[in-house]
């Protein structure tokens, strides 16, 4: 466990090692934006620059040498001489049942959804190399919420990584979205966990939908395969909001 | 309030005592309260009024005696004589015995049983033989002089090595250097600083910290304000769950009463440094136990953890540095302000010193609460001060660290209890909840019943813990119920590993802890239950 | 028994025993839309490559009235939702030596598995009396529940590997013909094929 002290000196220039490549970066930075940095590919569902971290698809966790445990990479800053393992054999299984545990949590049948072809969740199962589900699936009886006129939030396709949660509070403004429950009960709601037609706080904007890595949130009038998200604002919009 | 004031009190109140020829101590902590002891203590009152000996005979409502399962519990005078199960109609036999200096033979429960003997009461001091609801009792019994020593004679830094140098550890379970968390706080130059307590416990049989807040709740104040005083805050946070109404009453009514004294707020015996502490409540979620769930629920957020590091003691509450430690931590350091660190360090292991308070509960003859030396074999605990087991049963196991902790078979009960050798056992120290099983319990069934809870208790945030706990449950639910197969429990213990590395906070890392226990010592149980599952057809 | 011509041709005793036998292909159908064998057959004229080289001993094309034995590869379509589908997956894994889940619905339940919200009870009234038109009345439609040549279903309807040991996935709905080409044609290499190279969930 290591304790330093949370000066803010000026960004001082480290360096480190990321999967046997030595690289450069500043200090402050997380060990997932230097590895995108220089090409290294960590796979990350929650994760989404321009919101803030949230650390709950552990899909990012990497091996730092030294440490038996694992760290998620989105959340853990750099320090100098840090020895970083992204990908490993035991890094692999373990990301592979993270998805395999989303896929049995609800119903997610790609088949039939709107998604399906520009789904996060669907293609790193592929990249990851995830064949089917050795879990035993959940089949909850969950609800649709069709009440809104734009948009509509299938809690089935529903993977809780709290985009929209954060886009609507952090870049809209609204705090619209909140999580509520807790554990395997917990769900995306709107305002009071009210029909989203009823949320008086909504204005919208359509954000959460295309932050939605998943067909949980989409366009209505949408069919099978014909969802895809359009996220070029989030940049945008930070960047606008930096400057 | 200054220095002289305090030590006025103490005089005043210790020559008020002087008068007294006795002193019954009722128990008034829930255990008793909930076996109507409030009905002792009037009736008591009303017969000491009635034979006009309110001069001679003081009649005091106290913190816990101990044996809660025998409540509701009444100690004369130092607790020589030790009442158990009295009821108000017991009143004027207790006083008729005074006369005769004898004692009420059905009501006497053996103070020299070991359940008594074998403890070290170093935290517990005095409790059960003062007011905590009286902050002039309190000081009577010695509360707010380490404060003083603190504040009036040593610098911050000394404080700090003190506390380093007693070796005393987190008593919330991890056992993390408690020197060096406040050290960490008090070399951070960002301010301000926040001193925060978690008084969220949660574990099943866990009742030492509500003990503490209910027992003796200027102790957790003053050891708060010795820490804000070392670390440079000026603010504190006492984050108590909501299930506890009598620790929030006593709190409440103890911060109001040291803020009104002065003992809190500005200018502290008259010096330069001011402390002021805010009661926060828990809205009933086991994870807020977690640090920086905790944390986020004082914000007024969704209780959900974050990320470490940053630690709390760098960027914690309200993203400042923070120091958060367990009630019974900051219990300890009074004690260890007043007697010295050498004295504290004396007690206990080489790893692990002073004492550790644990509530033990199950299947032994005693159960309660006991405050005993690091380092004591794990067996002379259950069988010397717990008594046993009852009924002729034979001693199966027993479960420490609650959720989060393992269950210990017979074959390595004469391990000391100390953080490193509870957790080679596979268990942990967790925040002292003790529950013993005989032969009866079946292990399967308590590692189900533990994975429950996790599984309810997990907040949703990381996949793992949310999804894991849920099909860790099921399958255990599933071999309880002779359902399950080999491949069940392959996939059991691949989940258990799985969650217990990628999780995020501590609740999924250590969630599969009972099952790995169980499984590593009782894992016939598991096959057994297994093997008796009906065989499916084979066609050709 | 019926055989097609391809295994009639094949079949080692008319050849006098002589060539070693051709590897036994079955492809099977259980709850699913078909549309799995449709891609199947969607191999166009590489299906007269595959004839070449192994033998399909039973298929929805080929329909023998039972499954064969001394199966090698078992190519599997749908999801397990009836008693019947039970019986013939278990009967499946005894008789073959792999056994593949060929799309969605037998990789993981898929569309079948949208009924298991559900009690089977509930959706055979949702379907054959409520959503029914014919007869007129929902007493004379409830007369007509299928019982008779439905066989029993089982209360979910589930992925293939849940009920018996599965040896290749090929997810895909349906997976596309050059997929169920590419792990055929490593199957007869001996190699193990590296199937979401080619397909996925939902393809």
């Amino acid at each position: 466990m290591t304790m330093s002290p949370t000066t803010k000196p000026p960004a001082e220039s480290l360096t480190l090692t990321i999967d046997g490549k030595d690289v450069s970066c500043r200090s402050g930075q997380t060990i997932l934006d230097v590895a995108r940095e220089n090409d290294i590919d960590i796979p990350t569902l929650c994760q989404l620059d321009g919101l803030t971290t949230w650390g709950g698809c552990r899909l990012c966790l990497v091996e730092i040498a030294g440490s038996s445990k694992l760290f998620a990479s989105c959340a853990t800053q750099c320090t100098e001489g840090m020895n970083i393992t992204t990908q490993s054999d035991r890094l692999l299984n373990y990301r592979r049942m993270i998805l395999e545990m989303l896929f049995s949590e609800r119903n997610h049948i790609c088949a039939v959804c709107v998604s399906n072809g520009h789904c996060e969740l669907q293609s790193m199962a592929q990249k990851l190399g995830v064949t089917h589900i050795h879990l035993p699936y959940r089949y909850p009886k969950l609800t649709v919420d069709s009440s809104q006129d734009r948009f509509r939030l299938d809690h089935n396709r529903c993977i809780l990584c709290s985009r929209c949660v954060r886009v609507c509070g952090e870049i809209e403004g609204a705090h619209t979205k909140d999580l509520k429950g807790r554990g395997i009960k917990t769900f995306v709601i709107n305002d009071l966990d009210q029909p989203w037609a009823d949320a008086k706080s909504c204005t919208t904007c359509g954000k959460c939908v295309h932050v939605c890595p998943v067909g949980a949130l989409t366009e209505r009038g949408t069919a099978v395969s014909e969802m895809a998200k359009r996220r070029a604002f989030l940049p945008y919009l930070t960047s606008m909001r930096e400057h | 309030m200054t220095p002289e004031d305090l030590h006025g009190t103490v005089l005043k109140q210790q020559a008020k005592h002087g008068n007294y020829q006795h002193v019954f101590n009722v128990c008034m902590e829930s255990g008793c309260v909930s076996c109507n002891s409030a009905a002792v203590v009037e009736a008591l009152e009303a017969e000491v009024k009635k034979r006009g000996l309110q001069k001679t005979v003081c009649i005091k409502r106290v913190g816990c005696l101990c044996s809660c399962a025998q409540g509701p519990m009444v100690a004369l005078d130092k607790g020589d004589t030790l009442y158990k199960a009295v009821t108000a109609a017991d009143a004027p036999a207790m006083l008729d015995a005074l006369d005769k200096g004898g004692r009420v033979e059905h009501l006497d429960f053996s103070s020299k049983q070991p359940f008594f003997s074998r403890q070290l009461k170093v935290v517990r001091e005095h409790a059960g033989y003062f007011d905590p609801e009286d902050l002039d009792d309190s000081i009577r019994v010695g509360a707010y002089e380490a404060l003083r020593k603190a504040v009036t004679e040593m610098t911050p830094t000394e404080v700090i090595t003190e506390i380093a140098n007693s070796g005393l550890r987190g008593r919330g379970g991890a056992g993390f250097p408690t020197g060096l968390k406040w050290s960490t706080v008090a070399k951070n130059p960002s301010t301000p600083k926040y001193v925060v307590c978690n008084g969220d416990e949660g574990d099943p049989g866990a009742f030492m910290d509500r003990s503490m807040m209910e027992g003796d709740p200027h102790r957790l104040i003053e050891g708060m304000a010795i820490a804000a005083y070392a670390t440079g805050a000026n603010r504190g946070f006492i984050y108590v769950r909501a299930e506890y109404p009598l620790a929030v009453k006593r709190l409440t009514r103890a911060i109001n009463q040291a803020t009104r004294t002065g003992l809190l707020g500005s200018r502290i015996f008259d010096t330069k440094f001011a402390f002021e502490i805010e009661l926060r409540l828990g809205a009933g979620a086991f994870v807020c136990g977690e640090e920086t769930s905790l944390l986020s629920s004082i914000e007024g957020q969704r209780g959900l953890p974050r990320p470490r590091p940053p630690f709390p003691a760098n960027s914690g509450l309200f993203g400042k540095p923070t120091l958060i430690n367990n009630v019974e931590t900051y219990a300890n350091i009074p004690t260890i302000i007043n007697k010295s660190a050498a004295w504290f360090s004396s007690i206990g292991t080489a790893k692990s010193k002073g004492t550790k308070i644990f509530a033990i509960s199950g299947k032994v003859h005693n159960t309660g609460l006991i405050e005993v030396p690091m380092g004591i074999p794990l067996r002379d605990i259950i069988f010397d001060i717990g008594g046993g087991i009852p009924g002729g049963k034979k001693f199966k196991a027993v479960q420490t660290g609650g959720p989060s902790g393992g269950c210990i078979p017979e074959s390595q009960l004469d391990i000391p209890v100390d953080y490193e050798s509870l957790m080679s056992v596979g268990s942990i120290m967790g925040s002292g909840g003790l529950i013993v099983m005989d032969e009866t319990s079946n292990m399967v069934d308590v590692a189900r019943f533990f994975m429950e809870f996790c599984m309810s208790e997990s907040c949703g945030k990381c996949v793992p813990c949310r999804v894991g706990t849920y099909h860790m449950h099921e399958i255990l639910q599933r071999i309880y119920d002779r359902q399950g197969t080999p491949q069940d429990l392959a996939l059991l213990q691949e989940l258990c590993d799985m969650v217990k590395n990628t999780s995020l906070c501590g609740l999924g890392q250590t969630a599969p802890n009972p099952v790995l226990s169980t499984l590593r010592y009782f894992k016939d149980e598991y096959t057994n239950l297994i093997h008796s599952t009906p065989t499916t057809e084979v066609l050709p | 028994m019926t055989q097609s011509t391809t295994t009639t041709r094949s079949d080692p005793a008319l050849r006098g025993g002589i060539t070693p036998a051709k590897p036994r292909v079955a492809t099977v159908w259980l709850d699913g839309c078909s549309g799995c064998h449709m891609s199947f057959l969607d191999l166009d004229e590489r299906l007269f490559i595959l004839a070449e080289k192994v033998d399909i001993v039973c298929s929805p094309v080929v329909d023998p009235k039972e499954f064969p034995p001394d199966v090698d590869l078992c190519l599997v379509e749908g999801a397990v939702s009836s008693h019947h589908d039970l019986e013939k997956a278990k009967l499946i894994r005894a008789r073959s030596k792999v056994v593949a889940a060929l799309g969605d619905c037998a990789v993981t339940g898929n569309v079948p598995a949208m009924r298991n919200f559900w009690e089977v009870e509930e959706l055979f009234r949702r379907a054959y009396i409520e959503n029914a038109e014919y007869p007129d009345t929902p007493e004379k439609r409830k007369a007509n529940l299928p019982v008779l040549n439905v066989p029993p279903h089982e209360r979910i309807a589930r992925p293939l590997h849940e009920i018996i040991k599965v040896d290749l996935f090929i997810p895909g709905c349906p997976p596309p013909a050059d997929a169920i080409f590419y792990v055929l044609t490593e199957f007869l290499a001996g190699r193990s094929p590296n199937i979401t190279q080619v397909t996925r969930f939902g393809k």
